[in-house]
């Protein structure tokens, strides 16, 4: 890092002067793609126990593993603690999970550079750092059992925390917790054998906060309440990128308990007593907004652009051209064959956790803390930082439980965390605000999943394969306002198309994607790009085979077998295996195939689908799933099960429409969710493998759409362009 | 004004409003943060307590009407009841944030339904949207609770 400041001399009780230059560095170290964990940890506490950042253990023995995940609904927690425990040979039964306060130094996710919780990323980059600290901690109780017994440490044993030896010694971690912590602790710990855990992989690893989360004393944000603590909420200009003109407060201040009206960046904010006088405070409040600067598009004119541009109709808009993301040969010399074309087209989503955004902010001369479910702490520190002026690493996060992310709260603005560090900075006095959204404020203030269209056109050849592929994707990068700026096309946005196995069994591709601007702020929604690329695919996949009047598995399998994709192939055959695809389906049910790889885990679902008045009911749906190595093979079919959900959600219900611009579905009345009489019955089945993990929280979503179309295809011929499938 | 509200078996004397909603008061004067804000519309149902042993959205319900209700909330249910229990066994919650009213609607449904069928638990369950897609397991452990055999667990 080419850094012109001495980190060292930047403590936190640094001068003006060294804030703005310590800001400004860590905003050019990031520009530069340096990596800025240390810089951004300067003024953070760096003390640890002898055990390191990640594991803890007390007097009792009882061992703490430490979080630099955040857990909203993943089952993280269970899979990070279960890596380090199984090194250690801890007892899980009275192993307890901590969630890591932010600091980049230590707790930096080895796949983003900064601390933060994303991309399915959990487990993969922890895999290696938490074996090596677990083993680390073992080590230590073994040398100090060898040194206390005068035994030779190769003879030493240990199991759930008790340490032994065939003579019949035996002490367990309290009791050897003095000597351990004096122990240097080992540079290159020695992992076990996968072979030999006893474990990982088993239905011992569950979840350790299912009781407080069953008994209503788990923690999230909206239940913070500390003395003195104002809530606020805020008016937002109902249509994006307007900005507030004028706002009259005399009703407002009139509303019992309402404390100060003032306006900040992103509207007008009403500080109260309690929730519910903000609440009225703010429905009494007069705002005039200045839209000139406003989106005023609806989802019709985007969709209606979006298809012209694909279809080659209509001057594009400036700055902006076709991007190659796949390109194999030359569509135009592509040999003759009967053409197959079909277009998509895919709404706004919104994430709509059950928790709607919130955070609690305490802002005084040199100190600020943020409570909340912080996904992205490093970001938010770092916004938090320009505010309220001082060093990032010196900006408090305690992360809480989050009623759900989806994606939502990992934002390059940190927009409600922010909005809340702005209110809390002009109440001071570290007196602590908790700014609270209420559903309509959730749902109409974007970060949607983009407006999304696809343009497909195949040449079949004579045995029914494709041989010439062109596609097009039309939508908005998830990547303006990064701090980092994107060279070349923004992959999220293509990803799923890009490194698909069909293209690879292709000899002709031409993959493009224009990403207009557009004024609605978009962002990643669980699984990303395969929430769009995943059912284009699996579905065109699909038409292709009836138009060949192949077997949809064999058609699926024959492609894979020329890609080379070995592990497609596998879970498809182990699908088709557990749902009994040699024999017909469920009496009155009908099958749909879909098979879909997303951030490194590869999912393949059968999913059985009847229509009853013309809508689809989903029944049994198996599904099989390759993760790498299963840490919880409960916690991998509890994301099986949720990620359906999520999925068939979408695919059913799911859109935000605009209409001039302003956000139609307020609430779930409107934006339409799968509710329990609707879920399917998901049967998980996992692929032994000696991998290394990979992800499994957003893999099983994408899969479900796409399955749900190919099923109602051979129910009735008819494919699916536009979703949800179930119009309002 | 005062409002005196019978809630978890204790008389508690409140000033919020009598238009105020109940769920406000519980969780902002009362203290039991058990009964989450999700939609503010009786639409999600993660406010749901239990009003003389029927499940309301206490979101939508103004205290002014309450005098004289057994109000109660997850916290009454002491963290070890059958549903509880099963909830745990099953390792039903993700996110967590929908359970407290998920597990008061599924009180209300196992005490006027001790043997529920799938459409009763449909009929009493689809009020509780859980963005996390938890519902195959909360149908298991409803039934798990009830004592029923439940369905074989859904995995390899």
């Amino acid at each position: 890092m080419n850094a012109p400041v001495n980190p060292e001399n930047l403590k936190s009780g640094a001068t003006r002067r060294e804030l703005v230059v310590g800001t400004a560095l860590v905003g050019g170290a990031l520009l530069v793609g340096c990596s800025p964990g240390d810089l951004l940890s300067i003024g953070a506490k760096t003390d640890f126990g002898a055990f390191g950042p990640f594991i803890k253990i007390g007097a009792d023995g009882v061992v703490t593993v430490v979080s630099k995940h955040i857990e909203f609904g993943q089952g993280n927690h269970a899979g990070l603690a279960a890596i380090a425990a199984e090194e250690l040979d801890a007892n899980w039964s009275t192993l307890k999970v901590e969630q890591a306060p932010a600091i980049a130094k230590v707790y930096a996710n080895l796949k983003m550079g900064v601390q933060g919780t994303g991309g399915s990323s959990a487990i993969a980059n922890s895999w290696t750092q938490l074996r090596q600290a677990g083993a680390s901690a073992r080590a230590m109780f073994v040398e100090a059992a060898s040194n206390k017994w005068n035994l030779p440490a190769g003879e030493i044993t240990v199991k759930d925390g008790v340490v032994g030896h065939p003579s019949g010694k035996s002490a367990t971690f309290a009791e050897l917790l003095p000597d351990a912590a004096k122990v240097t602790p080992p540079k290159e710990p020695k992992l076990k054998d996968p072979k030999t855990f006893t474990l990982i992989g088993t239905d011992r690893v569950r979840r350790k906060d299912a009781q407080a989360k069953s008994d209503g004393t788990a923690r999230f944000t909206q239940d913070v309440h500390l003395p003195n603590m104002l809530t606020a909420m805020v008016a937002h200009a109902p249509r994006f990128g307007a900005t507030v003109a004028s706002f009259d407060a005399t009703e407002a201040k009139k509303v019992a308990g309402v404390v100060d009206v003032f306006q900040i960046p992103s509207g007008v904010a009403v500080v109260a007593e309690n929730t519910y006088a903000a609440r009225m405070g703010r429905e009494a409040l007069k705002v005039t907004w200045d839209e000139s600067k406003a989106e005023k598009r609806g989802s019709k004119e985007l969709t209606a652009a979006y298809t012209g541009w694909a279809a080659g109709k209509g001057a594009l808009p400036e700055k902006t051209a076709w991007q190659g993301f796949e390109t194999k040969g030359d569509f135009a010399q592509a040999p003759k064959g009967e053409l197959f074309e079909a277009t998509y087209d895919f709404p706004f989503l919104a994430h709509a956790t059950m928790e709607p955004m919130n955070c609690v902010a305490e802002v005084s001369a040199g100190k600020a803390k943020l409570t909340f479910g912080s996904q992205i702490p490093t970001v938010d520190q770092l916004n938090t930082a320009k505010i309220v002026g001082m060093l990032p690493g010196a900006v408090e996060i305690e992360t809480l439980f989050a009623g759900g992310s989806f994606g939502r709260r990992a934002n390059f603005q940190s927009d409600y965390a922010a909005e809340c560090v702005q209110i809390a900075k002009k109440v001071g006095k570290g007196r602590p605000v908790k700014l609270v959204w209420t559903r309509e404020d959730d749902m109409t203030a974007g970060y949607f999943r983009p407006l999304t269209h696809h343009n497909v056109k195949v040449v079949i050849g004579a045995d029914g394969y494709p041989v010439a592929w062109r596609h097009r994707i039309v939508t908005q990068t998830l990547m303006k306002g990064s701090p980092i700026p994107s060279k070349g096309l923004d992959e999220t946005t293509v990803e799923g198309a890009k490194g698909s196995p069909y293209l690879k069994a292709i000899p002709i591709v031409d993959g493009q994607a224009l990403l207009p601007d557009v004024g609605v702020p978009v962002l990643w929604w669980r699984s990303v790009g395969a929430t769009h690329t995943a059912f284009v695919m699996e579905h065109t996949i699909d038409q292709l085979a009836r138009k060949a009047g192949k077997d949809p598995i064999a058609y699926r399998l024959a492609l894979y077998d020329k890609a080379g994709a070995t592990r497609h192939t596998a879970v498809l055959k182990l699908a088709a295996e557990k749902a009994g695809y040699d024999q017909p389906a469920t009496a009155g049910w009908t099958r749909g195939v879909a098979v879909h790889e997303c951030f490194g885990t590869v999912v393949a679902q059968i999913a059985e689908v009847k229509l009853v008045d013309g809508a689809p009911k989903v029944g049994r749906v198996v599904t099989a799933v390759d993760c790498g190595v299963a840490i919880s093979p409960d916690q991998i079919a509890a994301q099986m099960e949720g990620g359906t959900c999520y999925g068939l959600s979408a695919a059913m219900f799911g859109q935000i429409t605009l209409n001039n611009g302003v956000v139609e579905q307020t609430n779930f009345d409107t934006y339409r969710v799968l509710r329990n009489s609707e879920a399917p019955h998901v049967e998980t089945y996992i692929l032994p493998s000696g991998e290394a993990p990979s992800g499994i929280g957003e893999p099983g979503v994408p899969v479900i759409g796409p399955a749900v179309a190919n099923a109602i295809l051979a129910i009735n011929g008819q494919a699916t362009h536009s979703l949800p499938i179930v119009k309002a | 004004m005062a409002t005196t509200l019978d809630v978890n078996g204790k008389p508690v004397t409140v000033k919020a409003a009598p238009e105020t909603p109940l769920l406000w008061v519980l969780r902002d004067e009362i203290g039991l943060t058990g009964p989450k804000f999700g939609c503010g519309i009786a639409q999600c149902g993660a406010c749901t307590v239990l009003a003389d042993g029927q499940p309301i959205r206490s979101c939508s319900m103004p205290i002014s009407g309450l005098a004289g209700v057994k109000i109660t909330t997850v916290e009454s249910l002491g963290g070890n009841s059958a549903l509880q229990q099963a909830w745990v066994k099953n390792d039903v919650p993700q996110c967590g944030y929908c359970q407290s009213g998920q597990l008061m609607s599924a009180t209300a449904l196992l005490a006027a339904k001790p043997k529920p069928t799938d459409e009763d638990i449909d009929a009493a369950m689809d009020g509780n949207i859980c963005r996390c897609g938890a519902y195959q397991r909360i149908r298991a452990a409803i039934k798990d609770a009830a004592g029923m055999t439940p369905a074989a667990p859904a995995k390899a």
